[in-house]
């Protein structure tokens, strides 16, 4: 165990008030840079408080899980990311998020240019029913205002990164919802991957897709972390399992355990975390 | 339970009974068709929709300006009901929660209930004496005043129906609220709303109460928007309850012209917009 490393999560005592513990540093994980991380951060819909302070580190270019029961914080968790939790009404957060080390909440921050950079892919497909395939890819561009002139090898370059290319480049100019539920989350996956983000966050991708289509994305997500930074809630620990570089155990609103995947499903230091990876509970 | 044999012969009696019921339905408006069709075909010519009225006691004559004022009044009353009902509607179903909102929308329900006479009768007060004439404007006023809770309501209804994912999805790509609802929502709800302003057209096409003494009639050309202007509908109902059998004729074929040109401008619409959505 590095005890002292990764100083540099822990929150200058100035902002947070000493009474908080400190962001307890993650064994193994040193070797990769934190690309963005949660300090203290607390989510709340209207009173309820959805989310406790959480504080995690998250790795550049590594995929990390999110596991735990429904209802556990997990999606909402991922929301507070790219400030999409605050579209909800009466949604509201506390605590920082920092990307690359400036924090997201900060006052003058726009949610706008967050999500710019910290890309976002949800449970249900949802392409863009009034737009052709080609159109969906570019949607982020175009709905931004931006004038597309290289519009084709823009398209082929996302849907190939989306290993969607082959299945429809004879079609782009059909409707997206024409699309296999497969598919469709890939096409939804090129059209965060055309804004070129940093980040890469996904909402149970697979949980409304059938075991192949599921492999698929499961591979993608494999070739794409190469590129990009990625955080995926998932409901299937056999999915964290073979995805994830780490993974973060919530229950109840709360970060229980955090570790490298490998540590955390063989070793986990938590009683709750094993009771739930062994299926006692959840 | 019911035996197997009771539910399908329920099944048969049931469905059957809906197709009966269906076609009741549909009688009232077949009839209304054919019987107009049948009247009004015969008094229908060129004549008739390129000509003036001709005076009391002669024969012939058309409602070309009734043609050219039901245009007019309708193409003035869509120019100020539909971007202010449209934009109501955006406000109720994007930003509707708040107090106002729910002001706006108790507002736009009483007003789609107010007898059509007495918008008449409101306009008449406000705009017609102060300006001492009838007008095609005052009869454009009334009849935006009933297109407008329609068009503010629909829309609202519909954009309510475009699924929450499409929010997020545009929001999560970063673009800004006032883009999300205008591309992606406005966009998505686009056929519906189309059909409600379309309703909404019909309905001011064929209002005459209102027009009555807000437009009132004028046997010749309309010398402009501010001058009393000639209408299909209050045509009809002068010529209906003269004395004049030619009269009569007359008001069954300028009946067939006005059910006519809304289907068209429905069918148009309609055909505008599936072709946009497919592209």
């Amino acid at each position: 165990m590095q005890e002292e490393a990764s100083e540099s999560s822990v929150p200058s005592s100035s902002r947070v008030a000493t009474y908080l513990t400190p962001i307890p540093p993650l064994a193994a994980a040193d070797e990769f840079p934190e690309k963005m991380s949660s300090e203290h951060l607390s989510a709340f819909f209207g009173p309820t408080e959805a989310l406790k302070r959480v504080s995690l580190s998250i790795r550049e270019r590594r995929v990390t899980a999110v596991i735990g029961p429904s209802g556990c914080g997990k999606s909402t968790f991922v929301r507070c990311l790219n400030r999409m939790h605050e579209v909800t009404d009466g949604a509201h957060t506390k605590g920082r998020v920092l990307l690359d080390g400036k924090d997201i909440y900060e006052r003058g921050t726009d949610p706008v240019q967050v999500r710019r950079r910290v890309g976002m892919v949800f449970q249900k497909p949802n392409p863009f029913p009034t737009m052709s395939i080609a159109d969906n890819v570019l949607a982020g561009l175009r709905l931004n205002g931006m004038k597309v002139t290289d519009a084709k090898p823009r398209v082929e370059k996302a849907l190939r990164q989306a290993a969607l290319w082959d299945e429809v480049k004879d079609r782009l100019d059909k409707s997206g919802t024409s699309l296999s539920g497969g598919q469709q989350q890939r096409l939804c996956i090129a059209r965060a991957l055309a804004l070129e983000p940093e980040v890469l966050l996904m909402d149970e991708p697979c949980s409304a897709l059938d075991p192949i289509a599921t492999t698929k994305i499961e591979e993608l997500i494999y070739e794409l972390k190469a590129t990009y930074t990625i955080v995926i809630v998932t409901h299937s620990m056999q999915q964290a399992a073979r995805v994830s570089d780490f993974t973060a155990f919530f229950y109840m609103g709360e970060l229980v355990e955090y570790d490298t995947t490998d540590t955390l499903f063989t070793k986990p230091s938590n009683q709750r975390t094993e009771e739930y990876i062994t299926g006692r509970f959840g | 339970m019911a035996s197997y044999r009771t539910r399908k012969t329920l099944d048969v009696v049931l469905r059957w009974a809906c197709l009966v019921a269906t076609l009741c339905a549909m009688i009232p408006l077949i009839s209304i068709l054919l019987f107009v069709g049948r009247e009004g075909i015969k008094g229908l010519s060129l004549d008739f929709l390129t000509h003036l009225p001709k005076p009391v006691g002669e024969l012939g004559g058309g409602v070309a300006n009734a043609i050219v004022g039901t245009v007019t009044i309708v193409a003035m009353a869509c120019a100020m009901a539909i971007p202010a009902g449209i934009l109501a509607g955006v406000y109720l179903a994007e930003y509707g929660k708040s107090r106002l909102g729910y002001a706006v929308r108790f507002t736009a329900d009483v007003l789609s209930g107010v007898p059509s006479i007495v918008v008449g009768m409101f306009v008449y007060a406000v705009v017609v004496i102060p300006m001492k004439r009838q007008s095609a404007i005052a009869g454009s006023i009334a009849i935006a005043i009933l297109m407008l809770p329609t068009i503010a309501r629909t829309t609202e209804e519909l954009m309510k129906l475009v699924p929450n994912a499409l929010r997020e999805a545009a929001l999560a790509l970063g673009v800004p609220r006032w883009r999300t609802v205008l591309r992606v929502v406005v966009r998505t709800a686009l056929p519906g709303i189309v059909t409600g302003i379309m309703l909404a057209v019909a309905r001011g096409t064929g209002e005459t109460a209102p027009l009555l003494f807000t437009s009132a009639n004028n046997r010749n050309w309309p010398e402009g928007i501010d001058q009393p202007t000639s209408t299909l509908t209050v045509q009809i109902f002068q010529y209906s309850v003269a004395p004049y059998d030619d009269w009569h004729q007359q008001a069954w074929a300028a009946a067939l012209v006005l059910i006519a040109f809304v289907l068209g401008l429905n069918i148009l619409s309609r055909l505008l917009v599936r072709h946009r959505v497919s592209r």
